[in-house]
């Protein structure tokens, strides 16, 4: 139960790293991007074009401390994240930017964004095949305690890096004139506007916070489990439901949602086969949405 | 000399026509107000002066120049502020990051002017740190009116800051009005209530997009006609 637990809160740290970023462009532009997901898969990706790259030249391949993987991967990031920040502005100029310029619903960049995710995937597929990937060979190293309870080293890491990257944001966003303008921006766009913010101007710092934290996600989500095509697109269910459960546009809200996520799906294979848990995720959200309709954190609608 | 003046202004939403040709003058340091019941195109007349709505026909000039069809966010620049009626904070912001963000094209140090906004509206010093969303109703108005002074506008745009308030509030908000016109402040103010032109120095009534009876707000107050029509008397 506690190494569920544990195994859940490792989980949902990375789901929550996801749904902040998702929830964020919600809010601002109500656009729910379905291609968050498959820019996940692109992150983790990305880092391993790095990895193989210092495999290959034979650098960076000591390990780190007590940790499975080696220096190369913790270099990797850095290049890994600038790509995706990269992408997520291409994909929003190229894409979002066009139609929201059309003026058109949001349920058709919905649909467009789901295209973008299928686009994205096919050039993973193209690229590395559908074979699983590792950033690293070999064992991984566990903790054993006394009464019996085990988890992984990386999972420490992985935790750390998560919430550094929480902390991060959430300075950003609370200490900086920019960071503000964003909360501002989601918060009431037309008062936004009418202070001399420019939406369009902050829709790529916007876009930048949610490339940074899918990269991280991603490559996370690659140490703890293996680089496959279908990672993210697969993740994108919880993200969804951490986000829905947060409350449109709600950062902590966000957070928190991905937490329980996270638990709520790893707990629950206590009693029931793992191929269920999506399937629990989503009576949770279901339940919360019942009750408070605007999610845990969300707007009361106007 | 007039600050702003607006000549055969029609404007609307779409192919719907809300504003018939209205013209209206506001003299430098007045308090103007117009006042009118629902639907009139007030509101409409305001976000058409602010650049929210493009007028199809008629002009606009501040200070002289021509400001029609110029985007909002100028208008702030050269110094025309305005406060919606409605959802005119950020509510999970705090009271000092909206202030801020009524800074936000300033470049400049703007500390000394959100002391001075906290000492005109004192209540809200107390709440600085709270979200802008637990406010009440009267703090609301006066974070809503202390944001678009950050930018110590020439004129400011008001509409309905009564709304919804208590009667001892809708008096603490016009003396407020008063007073800011006082310190120099050019007032446009958008009404219902009838007790805008007790603060007033001259008033527009409006009725169905068009502007239906103006002169001196003691004047309008007085005129028996217009105070059974239009004022509920």
């Amino acid at each position: 139960m506690i190494e569920l637990t544990i195994y859940g809160i490792v989980l949902g740290s990375i789901i929550a790293l996801g749904s902040m970023g998702l929830t964020l462009i919600w809010g601002i532009t109500d656009l729910f991007n379905c291609a968050h997901g498959d820019q996940m898969t692109v992150g983790a990706y990305s880092a391993f074009i790095f990895t193989s790259l210092f495999a290959h030249l034979n650098i960076l391949q000591t390990k780190v401390g007590p940790f499975s993987f080696n220096w190369g991967i913790v270099v990797a990031f850095i290049p890994a994240i600038l790509i995706s920040i990269m992408l997520a502005v291409a994909i929003d100029r190229w894409v979002y930017q066009p139609l929201r310029r059309a003026g058109v619903h949001s349920i058709t960049g919905f649909i467009a964004s789901i295209g973008v995710a299928w686009a994205l995937r096919g050039v993973v597929y193209i690229i590395w095949g559908a074979d699983f990937h590792f950033y690293n060979q070999g064992l991984r190293p566990t903790i054993v305690f006394q009464s019996g309870i085990k988890f992984r080293v990386d999972e420490i890491f992985i935790v750390i890096v998560s919430w550094l990257s929480v902390l991060f944001v959430y300075l950003f966003l609370n200490r900086t004139r920019t960071g503000k303008a964003l909360r501002a921006l989601a918060d009431n766009q037309s008062l936004a506007l009418v202070s001399g913010i420019n939406v369009e101007r902050m829709l790529i710092w916007a876009w930048s916070v949610a490339g940074l934290l899918i990269a991280v996600a991603g490559i996370l989500y690659g140490i703890e489990t293996q680089l496959r095509p279908e990672m993210g697109w697969i993740f994108l269910l919880p993200l969804f439901a951490a986000v829905i459960l947060g409350g449109q546009g709600s950062i902590t809200g966000a957070l928190i949602g991905g937490l329980v996520m996270g638990i709520a799906q790893q707990v629950s294979t206590a009693w029931l086969a793992p191929s269920y848990k999506p399937a629990v995720a989503f009576i949770i959200m279901i339940l919360v949405l019942i009750f408070r309709p605007q999610g845990i954190l969300g707007r009361r609608s106007r | 000399m007039n600050i702003l003046e607006v000549q055969d202004v029609v404007s609307g939403y779409g192919s719907m026509e809300v504003l018939h040709g209205v013209s209206i003058t506001v003299e430098q340091g007045k308090v103007v107000t117009l006042l009118g019941p629902n639907g009139a195109g007030k509101t409409t007349l305001l976000r058409t002066i602010f650049g929210l709505v493009k007028p199809t026909k008629g002009k606009i000039f501040y200070k002289g120049d021509d400001i029609t069809g110029i985007p909002p966010q100028e208008m702030a620049r050269i110094g025309l502020c305005y406060v919606p009626q409605e959802e005119n904070i950020f509510p999970t912001l705090t009271v000092q990051e909206n202030l801020e963000m009524g800074a936000f094209i300033r470049k400049d140090d703007y500390t000394d002017r959100m002391e001075e906004i906290f000492s005109f509206f004192p209540d809200l010093t107390d709440r600085r740190k709270s979200r802008a969303g637990d406010l009440s109703g009267g703090m609301r108005q006066m974070l809503a009116i202390g944001r678009a002074l950050m930018l110590n506008p020439e004129v400011l745009l008001l509409d309905e800051p009564s709304t919804g308030l208590a009667p001892v509030l809708v008096d603490h908000i016009f003396e407020r009005i008063k007073f800011l016109n006082e310190q120099g402040v050019t007032i446009l103010l958008v009404e219902q209530n009838a007790q805008a032109l007790s603060t007033a120095d001259k008033a527009y009534i409006m009725e169905g997009g068009e502007k239906k009876a103006e002169g001196p707000a003691k004047e309008l107050m007085a005129n028996e006609e217009i105070g059974k029509h239009y004022l509920g008397r």
